[in-house]
């Protein structure tokens, strides 16, 4: 079963080009008759009974015939669950004990990029210097473990997808780009090297790209499209100038050899490996919506619900997370890069989550408990618990998939109705549902002895005992920041569920009506990933001798680096269960407030609060303005009058400053006015005025003018080359 | 031959001839107000550039830069001077604005390529006088030679090259194909 | 008189000039393409001289597949053309700024 490793992405590749063509082919006769040239252009009919609400299930009343609608299902549902049975077969043809030994089998299929390059020049004594790239597959227990959970969360989620695209009549495209997407992680996955990684990598970019605008005669879906893989871009970006690092330092790309050399001798290594570090994370930055680029996974959610749960809270963005868990030696090897990987971590879960709190789409609110998930799992890698990260990844990827999902079947029974304001008491009418959700959310809130409970203990319990030799204060800081999240996660989740299932239906009549649970394709994978939300963290339970299997299923990714002795430790039982305490205390009180504030007082605690500090209120809800500065630098700042933007921060934002203040120190309020007054707004006007300036002299570079832009390359490969004559 | 010296005696002399017309006419091609002057001139300094690869018993692509530039490439810039109006082509100001900013940039930027040129050394090997018509011992023609070269070492880069082909004449066919449609 | 490879470096390099300085400073849409084939030219005459120089049919190989790439990119490039006369009437690459900020 182990050399069958190549078949185990080439059946959902396969699987793409039937769909593709068979949707292609059947729907070009079509279109003909349509008067449009090309194949596309037949799902008009979502779009004419979409209203302004988010809406993705394509509930219409005349029912098309889909052609191909049983080859389409097969096909895609197929090839996928035929790559789940080799994957599972490959991982138990090897087995999981000598996985933990350190057992791993890579296939060779084909010498990829062979480079003649000069032998002795940017080789140190000790790397591979092999300077070429082949097509390599390798399983180890890393990839094994996404392999797993990617095949068999990816089966689910097509099976889902039959029942919830049933509808629509782009339902052979929506699986062709399934598959290729699955494809294209199971290369990620299984990607022997950096470059076949980066493949994967850009390929489940690509398939996200096509699946967020998956509905792309509407406006915002493109535009979610594009904004998903312009953002991408930008990390791909980092990541890339990271591999060439790497290539440039090792004369090879493939993991082993790479990793080996950098664990044998790390003082050649380490003065670059804080740079290439950086550069790496900036592409897992990307990837899995880490702040600052988190901003495209909420709005990807213009997708169909299938693909939220699929990619961008299951899979695709966990990628970032593999990839350093992945890069772990060279991680451990800069440490200056783990810190800034730790804050941007704790950072992404408390600022996504207290979004979260204020967001009123049942999708949003997911969307950025995933950004917020997301940070838990960086968190736990710049802290040197990639382990217990991948921990986290895994149980998320079953309770976050079984939340979509179950999401998805809301919306479905709501008939596209996407506002939990206009939810409630759905916990009678679509009880299957509600009882996966209920258990995915307790799941994800921590409550004791499910899954999440254990993986989100093991991180900040590693968080608590971290060091960090350069800010000794940092762990607990972070622990701090942690605990916090966890209850806010508890408090958003909670509201969520309670608005949506308890309660009253707030919906119109006919809403009310049409109300019915999902058909059982929909329902079998909600409880099948229900039922491992509960016992998925069972591999990893704390305290108990040889309870922490998928540890010591890990362990042989963790190379040992020369000279660096392994800090093994051994908390007090009595810390650990400290630790516990608190995290069970603090989400208990977050689900405490979610329920008193939302199930009895029906809202009028969060809306007195609203009321008190509306500046507050504002930032968070309008998701502190992240998208609209952004808009406003990035997107139309160099084109437009950038410098306008600071004046508008000075009118939005940054009054939120004096109105925190006054709240907090009435008492001293003049001294707030007047610091207010002189020098928040002296501040902000004096740099609004330069960075006017300057962004005037920005705008003026972009002539459009073919002909200036090649003067100035003509300036840049005159740099280059003085730079080159000036070092070489 | 040998420490480098590429030509000597007449060929030199040729060469120094031949390859100041060319550089002659390419300031012509860029400093001709009509666009068919320019093609003529450019047309003039591709058959000359020939000349010299002819000279570094290069014949083999100097006949296809023949074939392709002064044959293939002149006649579509001449089908396309004749498609589009000369009377519009041939416009007021035949600079841009930029012109003065970019004569007195472009020496600077492109310094360094000459402080290269002058200090320089390459490997000192001497030059193989028959290289170019040698097949392993045989000698044969400069033809054979390449052909051997092109088809046997660098057979997958010159399909690509012509899957490359095949790619900008469906794409200038749809560029083409897609104006046309326009005008209707 | 004796022709070494620095010669052919300095025609090389003027007609590279040349062509580049074309690419900056005309307006007319089809003399811009025709600088660039100068340029592509000139990168051949360095493919040869260096060939001849180093004994090494390589070169000679490579100054093929710029040709290659020359003609279709003077294909793309006059398809692009007419594209852009029909829409503007015009040859002048003036006129083409849609990209202005």
């Amino acid at each position: 079963m182990r050399n069958l490793l190549w078949a185990i992405p080439l059946f959902p590749l396969i699987g793409f080009l039937i769909n593709g063509l068979v949707y292609l082919l059947s729907h070009r006769t079509k279109g003909e008759t349509h008067g449009h040239g090309g194949g596309y252009g037949t799902d008009a009919h979502t779009a004419a009974t979409a209203p302004d609400t988010a809406h993705d299930t394509g509930h219409d009343p005349g029912h098309h015939e889909i052609p191909f609608k049983g080859l389409h299902t097969v096909v895609g549902v197929g090839s996928v669950v035929i790559a789940c049975v080799l994957a599972f077969g490959a991982i138990f043809d090897i087995g999981l004990k000598a996985f933990s030994e350190g057992a791993s089998h890579s296939i060779t299929l084909w010498r990829w990029i062979p480079l003649a390059v000069n032998q002795a020049v940017g080789q140190i004594p000790g790397s591979a210097g092999e300077w070429f790239v082949d097509v390599t597959l390798r399983i180890d227990s890393l990839s094994a473990l996404m392999l797993a959970f990617v095949t068999f969360v990816g089966s689910l989620i097509h099976l889902y997808s039959v029942g919830y695209m049933g509808h629509e009549e782009g339902f052979g495209r929506f699986f062709a780009y399934l598959n290729l997407f699955m494809f294209a992680m199971l290369v990620l996955v299984l990607g022997g090297n950096f470059l076949l990684l980066f493949v994967g990598w850009e390929g489940v970019g690509l398939c996200s790209y096509l699946l967020i605008g998956y509905y792309y005669e509407k406006n915002y879906a493109a535009d979610a499209g594009k904004k998903a893989f312009v953002v991408n871009r930008i990390g791909d970006f980092g990541f890339i100038l990271g591999i060439f690092g790497v290539f440039g330092l090792f004369g090879s790309l493939d993991f082993q050899k790479v990793f080996a050399a950098a664990a044998a001798n790390p003082a050649a290594y380490t003065p670059y490996m804080t740079v290439i570090c950086l550069l790496l994370f900036v592409g897992a930055c990307g990837k899995s919506a880490q702040f600052p680029l988190y901003v495209w996974l909420p709005d990807a959610m213009a997708g169909p619900t299938p693909v939220s749960a699929l990619i961008h809270a299951a899979t695709m963005v966990t990628a970032g997370v593999y990839m350093i868990a992945r890069c772990n030696v060279f991680f451990r090897l800069a440490p200056n890069a783990m810190i800034v990987v730790a804050i941007v971590g704790a950072f992404t879960a408390l600022f996504a989550a207290t979004i979260g709190v204020a967001q009123n789409d049942i999708k949003k609110v997911l969307a950025y408990s995933t950004v917020s998930q997301l940070g838990y799992m960086f968190l736990a890698c710049g802290v040197g618990a990639f382990a217990e990260g991948m921990f986290h990844v895994t149980t998320h990827a079953f309770f976050k998939a079984c939340l979509f999902l179950g999401a998805g079947s809301v919306i479905h029974a709501m008939g596209g109705e996407q506002d939990i304001r206009r939810m409630g008491g759905l916990a009678g009418k679509i009880p299957r549902t509600y009882r996966t959700f209920l258990i995915a959310t307790l799941t994800i809130s921590g409550v004791p002895f499910l899954a999440a409970f254990f993986s989100k203990d093991a991180i900040k319990a590693a968080v608590f005992h971290a060091e960090f030799q350069a800010v000794p204060w940092l762990p607990k800081l972070l622990y701090a920041v942690a605990l916090f999240t966890a209850g806010l996660t508890a408090f958003y989740m909670f509201r969520l569920l309670t608005l949506t299932f308890w309660g009253h239906f707030r919906g119109t009549k006919e809403q009310e009506h049409h109300v019915h649970e999902s058909p059982a394709t929909m329902t079998i994978p909600l409880i099948v990933l229900a039922f491992l939300s509960i016992v998925s963290g069972y591999v990893g339970v704390p305290i108990i001798e040889h309870g922490d299997r998928i540890g010591e299923f890990l362990r042989p990714i963790r190379l040992p680096i020369a000279g660096m002795p392994e800090r093994v430790h051994h908390a007090p039982l009595s810390i650990e269960l400290g630790l516990m305490a608190a995290a069970v205390a603090v989400a208990s009180i977050g689900i405490y407030l979610a329920w008193s504030w939302y199930s009895k007082g029906e809202g009028r605690t969060p809306a007195r609060l609203a009321a008190e500090w509306p500046g507050v209120y504002r930032a968070v809800a309008h998701k502190y303005f992240v998208d609209e500065a952004y808009e406003k630098v990035f997107v139309r700042g160099l084109a437009l009058d950038g410098g306008r933007f600071l004046w508008e921060v000075d009118a939005t934002v940054v009054d939120l400053i004096p109105n925190g203040a006054a709240a907090v120190t009435r008492g001293a309020s003049w001294m707030a006015a007047a610091f207010d007054q002189y020098v928040v707004d002296g501040l902000v006007n004096g740099v609004a005025y330069a960075l006017q300036s300057l962004f005037q002299l920005f705008r003026r570079a972009q002539t459009g003018r073919v002909q200036n832009y090649a003067l100035v390359m003509g300036g840049g490969l005159f740099c280059l080359v003085a730079v080159y004559l000036l070092f070489r | 031959m040998s420490d480098g010296v590429l030509l000597t005696g007449g060929a030199g002399v040729l060469f120094a001839v031949l390859a100041a017309v060319a550089l002659a006419s390419a300031i012509a091609v860029v400093v001709a107000r009509s666009p068919v002057h320019s093609a003529l001139f450019l047309l003039l300094s591709f058959v000359l550039v020939a000349a010299i690869f002819i000279l570094q018993q290069a014949e083999f692509v100097g006949a296809v830069q023949m074939l392709v530039y002064a044959g293939g490439i002149m006649v579509l810039f001449l089908f396309v001077v004749m498609l589009v109006n000369p009377g519009v082509t041939r416009s007021e100001k035949s600079f841009q604005h930029q012109w003065d900013v970019a004569v007195v940039l472009l020496p600077i930027f492109l310094l360094p390529f000459l402080y290269i040129l002058g200090t320089e050394k390459l490997p000192d090997v001497p030059v193989k006088a028959e290289a170019f018509r040698m097949v392993g011992t045989r000698v044969v023609g400069n033809t054979e030679a390449v052909s051997w070269v092109l088809f046997r070492d660098y057979l997958v880069p010159f399909e690509v090259a012509s899957v490359f082909l095949l790619v900008a004449m469906i794409g200038a066919v749809v560029l083409g194909k897609r104006s046309l449609e326009k005008m209707d | 008189m004796t022709i070494t490879i620095n010669h052919y470096l300095i025609v090389s390099f003027l007609l590279f000039s040349i062509g580049f300085l074309g690419v900056l400073v005309r307006r007319n849409f089809l003399t811009i393409l025709m600088s660039i084939e100068l340029m592509l030219n000139a990168v051949n005459l360095n493919l040869i001289a260096f060939s001849r120089r180093l004994s090494d049919l390589t070169g000679q190989v490579f100054s093929i597949f710029v040709i290659t790439i020359a003609a279709g990119e003077a294909a793309i490039g006059l398809a692009l053309t007419i594209s852009f006369f029909r829409q503007k009437k015009t040859l002048d690459v003036e006129e083409a700024h849609t990209m202005q900020g």
